[in-house]
């Protein structure tokens, strides 16, 4: 759909309560198997964040802020309420911004291994430097079983050239201050809808302290640590992500 | 025909390269002896300064948090050679300006050695390779747009001397832009840029600036000076002179095939410790998503250094080896395959090349390789040049690898 003069490709489906999913930096989840089992309770509405999946990042786009305000004008334009906001890792750090700014049309808040914020000292990496890091040792951070990292000489080159192009639109969105918003804990307060967060056990990317210090600056949020998942629990561990977000959510 | 003689100012006493995942960007500072630096950057000055009497003009340039490149700051290198030369012309290619917050401090720094050097800057502007952008900490996306943007309040700065003016741009604000002093050259030092491909040659064409490539070689060349021969010829009218185009390639002169081989061995540093994995070659933005799949896919986890042999640089077109008849013979074949140049930058110190050694080359090129060139180029009609270059037939040469993707793309 058009939002803001920009084709925004969005997937939805199932029925149910409005589930706004929101991805992280590897691109749309609407297409996982975990998605078709929460598709049973909720309607979901997955947009692709403009850069990702081969689209074109906006000439002006170059802020998380830019997602936020797109995400604002979407859920004005297909009215929603009642929606629960649900965001993997940048997604997250998109969904707690937006949350910050108006709950109006929302009624829960999900945070999956979200980035956003920094909770630690200057010299303290509390977000690991996906940019910097040999493959070999982001593969590990990222997943609970380095094994299921995707094998990137198995890929196409066409299948490479979107993860390459969805590295590159992650970048274009985080890269200084890198993956946070200095000024986000300080806003956090205003978030009044019930906030869950969802955290993968080995997550090396953002470690569950850093998911607990997060948690802890939104009043009242809780936490559900998924073991032996890594920074994407809803792929590593569909079963139990699903039954942590019918829990919080579903009715 | 001019001449720049360059050197990176490597610092080659490494450990043995397996010990390290990559020259540039992480490797610890510990290796660094700031006794050997010393005497290195001094060497290295020295030879600059040699430029001066053996009839050659000067380039330098910078990089960051790399043994390859002790010039983290080119300008006070380009300073010091302001002082300490009197004839040479002074070329810094370049000034990295997408990864330099201020722009108004470049056309600062810039006018002042200008100044100092009573008008022999040539100043370069350049995009900066892919290692930059960690130790920069710059997202290299639309590292070409911002160079523009910052090129044009540079020029803005030169060339305005009645008072301040605002400048607002997309990424450079700057609400009293007034530069003290203005360069000595007027309206400003000669400006450079570098090209890697025909489409980053249309701007710098349009210009007028002068265009310099790096080692694209036989396969490349003609597409990226035919990019700014054409994009020229349709701003300006005519064929650019040659003086408007650059070409940097390695180069050993030596008394007979066998110095000279041993010396170009020895040049071939240059490339071979270029040990960088795909973590600091392939930032988010620097290529297009195409281009960033194959550096992904080449480079795989693995860390291995592309190891570029001699004889296969020579064939390519990056590398001039030999007696000074082979040398002549070897630049002309190119420049007339190119469609010709006015400036040819050689890389003529890298490595453990010795001071005398870098010198007999340098004297060598200049007594009797450099009239020869320079007689060819003053003869030259451009438009023939062109016309002859774009009727011979493409010649084969064996592809460089992800080593070439830094500087062509």
């Amino acid at each position: 759909m058009k939002l803001q003069g920009i084709d925004v490709g969005i997937v939805r489906k199932g029925k149910g309560r409005p589930l706004l999913m929101l991805h992280g930096g590897g691109g749309p989840v609407a297409g996982m198997p975990f998605a078709d089992r929460l598709a049973e309770r909720f309607e979901i509405i997955a947009p692709t964040h403009p850069g990702f999946a081969g689209t074109r990042i906006p000439e002006h786009f170059n802020r998380v802020d830019d997602l936020v305000f797109l995400y604002l004008d979407l859920l004005d334009e297909l009215d929603l309420k009642d929606v629960v906001l649900m965001g993997f890792s940048m997604g997250g750090w998109v969904a707690a911004e937006l949350a910050t700014m108006t709950t109006e049309r929302l009624s829960k808040l999900i945070l999956v291994d979200a980035v956003g914020v920094k909770v630690g000292g200057r010299e303290d990496r509390d977000i690991a430097d996906v940019f910097g890091l040999p493959p070999e040792q982001l593969a590990n951070k990222m997943f609970h079983d380095p094994s299921r990292a995707p094998d990137i000489n198995a890929l196409t080159p066409e299948q490479l050239e979107i993860v390459a192009g969805n590295r590159m639109a992650l970048g274009v969105y985080t890269w200084d201050p890198f993956m946070h918003n200095p000024k986000l804990p300080r806003r956090l307060h205003r978030i009044d809808v019930p906030t869950h967060f969802i955290w993968g056990a080995s997550d090396g990317v953002v470690t569950v302290d850093y998911g607990r210090a997060f948690c802890k600056m939104i009043s009242g949020a809780t936490m559900t640590v998924i073991e032996k998942a890594g920074h994407s629990p809803q792929s590593e561990q569909p079963g139990a992500f699903v039954d942590a977000v019918f829990s919080f959510a579903g009715r | 025909m001019k001449t720049y003689w360059f050197t990176e100012d490597c610092y080659p006493h490494l450990p043995d390269e397996s010990s390290y995942r990559s020259i540039r960007v992480d490797l610890p500072s510990r290796l660094c002896d700031p006794d050997v630096a010393h005497d290195l950057y001094n060497r290295y000055l020295d030879l600059w300064c040699a430029c001066d009497d053996i009839g050659l003009d000067i380039m330098l340039n910078e990089h960051h948090q790399t043994a390859t490149c002790m010039v983290p700051a080119a300008p006070i290198m380009l300073g010091i050679l302001a002082r300490q030369t009197k004839k040479a012309r002074l070329l810094i290619l370049g000034n990295p300006l997408p990864n330099r917050n201020q722009p108004v401090r470049v056309a600062e720094e810039m006018a002042m050695v200008d100044v100092i050097s009573k008008g022999r800057v040539d100043c370069g502007f350049v995009r900066s390779v892919p290692y930059e952008a960690a130790a920069a900490n710059v997202l290299p996306w639309q590292g070409t747009k911002r160079l523009w943007e910052a090129h044009d309040l540079i020029v803005k700065a030169w060339t305005t001397h009645d008072g301040p003016f605002n400048f607002e741009g997309k990424w450079y604000h700057h609400r009293q832009v007034n530069v003290w002093p203005r360069p000595y050259q007027q309206p400003h030092p000669p400006i450079w840029v570098t090209m890697g491909s025909a489409s980053t040659a249309v701007p710098v064409a349009q210009h007028g600036h002068v265009g310099a490539v790096f080692l694209a070689g036989y396969p490349n060349i003609r597409t990226i000076f035919g990019g700014y021969r054409e994009a020229y010829l349709k701003a300006h009218g005519r064929v650019p002179a040659l003086d408007r185009l650059a070409y940097l390639g390695l180069c050993y002169v030596g008394e007979n095939e066998r110095e000279a081989e041993a010396g170009a061995r020895k040049l071939m540093w240059y490339m071979d410790a270029n040990k960088v994995p795909v973590e600091w070659s392939n930032p988010p933005g620097y290529h297009p998503p195409a281009v960033s799949a194959q550096v992904m896919k080449g480079r795989s986890g693995a860390g291995v250094p592309t190891k570029p042999k001699l004889e296969e640089q020579m064939q390519r077109g990056n590398v001039f080896v030999g007696t000074p008849d082979q040398v002549f013979n070897q630049i002309k074949a190119f420049w007339e395959y190119s469609g010709g140049f006015g400036n040819m930058l050689i890389m003529g110190q890298a490595g453990f090349l010795s001071d005398a050694d870098a010198l007999k080359s340098m004297n060598l090129y200049s007594k009797e390789v450099y009239p020869r060139l320079r007689d060819l180029a003053a003869k030259a009609d451009p438009a023939e040049l062109y016309e002859r270059s774009k009727a011979m037939p493409a010649k084969q040469a064996v592809d460089l690898g992800t080593f070439g993707v830094d500087f062509v793309r």
